[in-house]
């Protein structure tokens, strides 16, 4: 999958492949433009310049194909309080079922394995307006999982999950990549970003660095654009994200400090 | 037994039960409702200044033959189609908008159909001598004005494209129409009675013909809302959901505005304006049942059918041999119904 996205109100010039079977995330300070990318690159908004699907123009795709290849999972959308779990779960398989035909078991099949994976299987027949909002969160991300598309695009997905279910994610994530599909995340949280294979770093609508996520070119871009307000270090064998209460201090725990950041 | 011991088949068949039973209460409710609609009819037929007696002399009697036939049974028809075309179109508006505040007449149809029956009385005046044509030239004005009124939103909304949008032209629509209105009754004073008579609602004009009429449109409007109902069920995901969801929202929103034109214009012609029934019928089928779009939108129709032939035998009783308008008793009873719905829900710590 690859975009290239010419200017609009909110991205400039954007060039971001991003390959196939790996986690992408993209980072970048509020307002960079990264909700807008990504609903971009899942075709929801109009915009110049071409994405690449799985090598064909995203235009060129047609609707239910595309819709069946890529599965997107907004932010703060849902409104469907009336609806049972179950029932929201199944309206992933849309692009699945012909027209007005009842779900097939494959169907069922697909929204049960979905809503496992969530651990929201318990509640399928609660609606989603008694639900908590983290508890809504899994039910949303479970619709998304249940188009089992090739292609899933994720805005804030880690909203309102608590850290267990943000650690369930993470393990959702890897297993979906080791099964060969390609996931494009947008998180606020850096350090959770960076769990990811790819980083991609975004400040005023354009792309200024895009690597690897254990990359210390990455982990200076990311600084950056974020004013180093934040220092990464290395903790227990993962990147974190530690805020800098005072710019102009030494980065907190220099000791933890792997790969010392650069100062103004 | 672990589940994973478990076999699939009946593993499935435990899997199901909560939906099953969430469909056995749909179900449930549909039997409920086609049952209060027969009884009602009943109740219709025996209702009126004559009273049971005519149903009683039905068989030697040609004079309450005729009350029961020509008068009673359709009117009572007529009022069930007029509320189930107006729940129908309470449902499918409340789900296209996504919005449980919205109403049939969300788009102007109800203005732009007093204004249509305003524009026909101050032109052709209140004749009685050509009363069946008046009325069908009334009932066609009113159709025309709902119907135009909707595409003169749609028009000023630039299409179908944004919700918010259509809901603000529907809105000026509505303001702006009503103020024509209230111009040509300022200016033609005397047909005042007659748009107070349609501005209440009354089912007592219906006939047959009307029957007829308002059964095919519903006809119409019910399968193209059922047809659309999973796609009403994606739009609840929200807009860019439903269309990552591959669904054709731009066809999809043209044909449900255009049902939501047909039914609404089609009962307000034969009824006049009736308040609540549109707005309460979707809300009273979801506290009762969790259901999607394919069954709300029936299940609404029914809910409104009976609540507005309910409200008319109440009508016609409440202060015999003398009517109320049975606007006026829908809007104090869905109303009041409404209000003690909210209070419930409010009280679980949820909102309507």
């Amino acid at each position: 999958m690859g975009a290239s996205v010419g200017p609009c109100p909110v991205l400039q010039d954007i060039h971001l492949p991003v390959l196939a079977g790996c986690w992408t995330s993209i980072v970048g300070p509020n307002g960079a433009g990264k909700s807008t990318l990504l609903r971009a690159l899942a075709g929801l908004m109009p915009h110049t310049g071409t994405v690449h699907l799985l090598g064909r123009e995203l235009a060129d795709w047609p609707r239910r194909d595309k819709a069946r290849a890529l599965s997107w999972l907004g932010q703060n959308e849902a409104a469907a309080d009336d609806l049972t779990v179950y029932d929201v779960a199944m309206l992933g398989r849309l692009p699945h079922q012909p027209w007005l035909a009842p779900p097939s078991a494959a169907d069922h099949a697909a929204v049960e394995q979905a809503l496992r994976a969530t651990h929201a299987w318990d509640w399928r027949q609660r609606t989603l307006g008694g639900l908590s909002g983290g508890e809504r969160q899994r039910v949303l991300l479970a619709r998304a999982l249940a188009v089992q598309a090739q292609v899933l695009l994720m805005d804030e997905p880690l909203a309102n999950l608590d850290p267990p279910h943000q650690a369930d994610w993470l393990l959702l994530v890897r297993a979906l990549v080791a099964e060969g599909k390609t996931v494009v995340s947008v998180l606020h949280e850096v350090s959770m970003a960076l769990q990811a294979d790819h980083v991609a770093v975004l400040a005023r609508g354009r792309i200024v660095h895009h690597g690897a996520a254990a990359d210390p070119d990455t982990h200076r871009a990311v600084e950056r654009v974020f004013d180093h307000r934040i220092a990464i270090h290395s903790v227990a064998g993962q990147w974190m994200a530690l805020p800098r209460l005072h710019p102009t201090a030494a980065p907190p725990f220099p000791d933890l400090n792997e790969n010392p950041s650069h100062a103004n | 037994m672990s589940e994973s011991a478990m076999p699939s088949a009946a593993r499935r068949a435990a899997a199901h039960a909560g939906i099953a039973t969430a469909r056995q209460r749909a179900a449930l409710l549909l039997l409920g409702l086609i049952v209060l609609s027969v009884l009602l009819a009943g109740l219709g037929a025996s209702v009126g200044s004559t009273g049971f007696d005519s149903v009683l002399r039905l068989a030697d009697d040609p004079l309450a033959a005729r009350i029961v036939w020509d008068i009673r049974l359709p009117r009572s028809l007529g009022a069930w189609l007029a509320g189930a075309l107006l729940g129908l179109a309470g449902a499918v508006a409340q789900g296209l908008f996504r919005n449980p505040l919205a109403d049939p007449f969300l788009l102007g149809s109800a203005s732009g159909a007093s204004l249509g029956v305003a524009l026909a009385l101050a032109l052709f005046g209140v004749a009685p001598a050509t009363v069946w044509l008046v009325k069908l030239g009334l009932t066609g004005a009113a159709f025309a004005g709902a119907v135009l009124a909707v595409l003169l939103t749609l028009q000023l909304a630039r299409g179908v494209q944004h919700t918010l949008r259509l809901l603000l032209a529907g809105v000026i629509v509505g303001v702006v129409l009503g103020a024509v209105k209230d111009l040509i009754t300022l200016a033609a004073p005397d047909i005042i009675p007659s748009m107070q008579g349609f501005n209440l609602g009354s089912a007592g004009f219906i006939g047959w013909a009307s029957c007829v009429l308002m059964a095919a449109a519903w006809c119409v409007c019910a399968l193209a809302a059922w047809v659309f109902s999973r796609a009403l069920d994606g739009l609840s995901l929200g807009e860019a959901t439903a269309a990552s969801l591959g669904l054709p929202l731009a066809p999809m929103r043209l044909a449900l505005v255009a049902v939501l034109a047909l039914a609404t214009g089609t009962a307000v012609a034969q009824t006049g304006l009736i308040a609540f029934v549109g707005l309460a019928a979707p809300h009273l089928v979801r506290s009762m049942a969790k259901v999607t779009h394919a069954w709300l939108v029936l299940l609404a129709s029914l809910m409104g059918g009976v609540l507005l032939m309910g409200a008319d035998v109440l009508a016609r009783w409440v202060i015999a041999p003398q009517e109320l308008p049975v606007g006026v008793l829908t809007a104090v009873l869905g109303g009041g119904y409404l209000l003690w719905l909210m209070h419930r829900r409010t009280g679980q710590g949820s909102v309507l």
